[in-house]
């Protein structure tokens, strides 16, 4: 299946879950939250939700600014 | 200090307690050991962060500074245009930060980056119905400092001028109206260029002062850290001594020679 990683396009395997996806970004599991579709998925929930064909994933830590 | 018996003097925001009056924010500073040293320098007890999309490459984090020195992290949400951005970034901060606090900062244009009061209204009705500690960046706009607040904002947070301009305080009249009706802590946000301007915060009510392009992009970011702490202090300190009224004409101050 295809999905949107931060606005790049990733083919993972089918039934991959929200955890995966994101360790192929990054090892970081702590300052970092994950979107899905716009939804805000909690990282308790990283290893049971699934991702679907065409998901957009937004993987965001904190940065400067503001 | 010392020398004076000064009152306790904290500042009670979101149902916790501060002794720094000056909060900072990380934009605009060339490097992290930069930042760091200015932090230092500016005995902040807490500084504002973005939310961005994660870099996988990116060395160094600016969480790992703010936790060494044990400042209380402030997430925003600058870039957001719309309510809807501003409380998907919010509940993101939540979620990677373990912070119910934001800065809700929602800009109406890129030129002005001006807030735009409609989106940061709507934003902070949901973030306050979802649980945050919400602290709104607003125009200097007496009506909606009180809107806000009726509506559950920990405190208000009017500019002085646009971000990043420099320009001090425009409309000290303005900032005084909503230092006069709020309940909840009013913060200078935005528009300081130099130390005079966050003395003049104070000296004109405010309970804080936010900044970061001041320090971040002075030629001495340390330098002027520190300069920023000594005015947020004088600025309060004149504050609760007081000051003299202004007058047309001058008043001897000793008295008059007699024959």
């Amino acid at each position: 299946m295809k999905i949107t990683i931060n606005g790049g396009a990733v083919e993972l395997p089918a039934g991959t879950s929200v955890g995966e996806a994101v360790r192929t970004l990054t090892s970081l599991t702590s300052g970092v939250a994950v979107a899905v579709n716009g939804e805000v998925v909690s990282r308790s929930a990283w290893e049971s939700t699934p991702l679907a064909d065409s998901d957009l994933v937004e993987v965001l830590t904190a940065v400067q600014g503001g | 200090m010392t020398m004076v018996d000064m009152p306790d003097d904290v500042l009670s925001l979101g149902g916790e307690k501060f002794t720094s009056r000056l909060i900072m924010g990380t934009g605009g500073a060339p490097s992290l050991d930069v930042l760091d040293q200015a932090l230092e320098e500016s005995g902040t007890e807490i500084t504002t962060v973005a939310m961005r999309r994660l870099d996988p490459v990116a060395r160094g984090s600016v969480l790992d500074v703010l936790r060494r020195r044990g400042i209380k992290v402030l997430p925003n949400t600058a870039g957001c245009f719309t309510a809807g951005e501003a409380v998907l970034t919010a509940r993101l901060a939540r979620e990677a930060l373990e912070t119910n606090w934001v800065k809700l900062e929602v800009i109406a244009d890129e030129r002005t980056l001006l807030p735009d009061p409609i989106e940061t209204f709507d934003a902070a009705e949901r973030l306050v119905a979802d649980g945050f500690v919400v602290l709104p960046y607003i125009g200097d706009d007496p009506a909606l400092a009180r809107r806000l607040e009726q509506a559950g904002c920990a405190a208000v947070m009017p500019l002085g001028a646009p971000i990043g301009s420099g320009l001090g305080i425009r409309n000290p009249h303005n900032i005084e109206l909503i230092v006069e009706a709020a309940e909840v802590p009013v913060i200078l946000d935005a528009g300081i260029g130099t130390a005079s301007d966050a003395a003049l915060a104070m000296e004109l009510g405010c309970d804080a002062v936010l900044l970061a392009s001041a320090v971040t992009r002075a030629q001495r970011p340390d330098l002027m850290a520190a300069a920023m702490r000594a005015a947020v202090t004088a600025g309060r300190t004149a504050r609760l001594a007081g000051r003299i009224p202004m007058k047309r004409y001058a008043e001897a101050s000793s008295p008059a020679r007699q024959g």
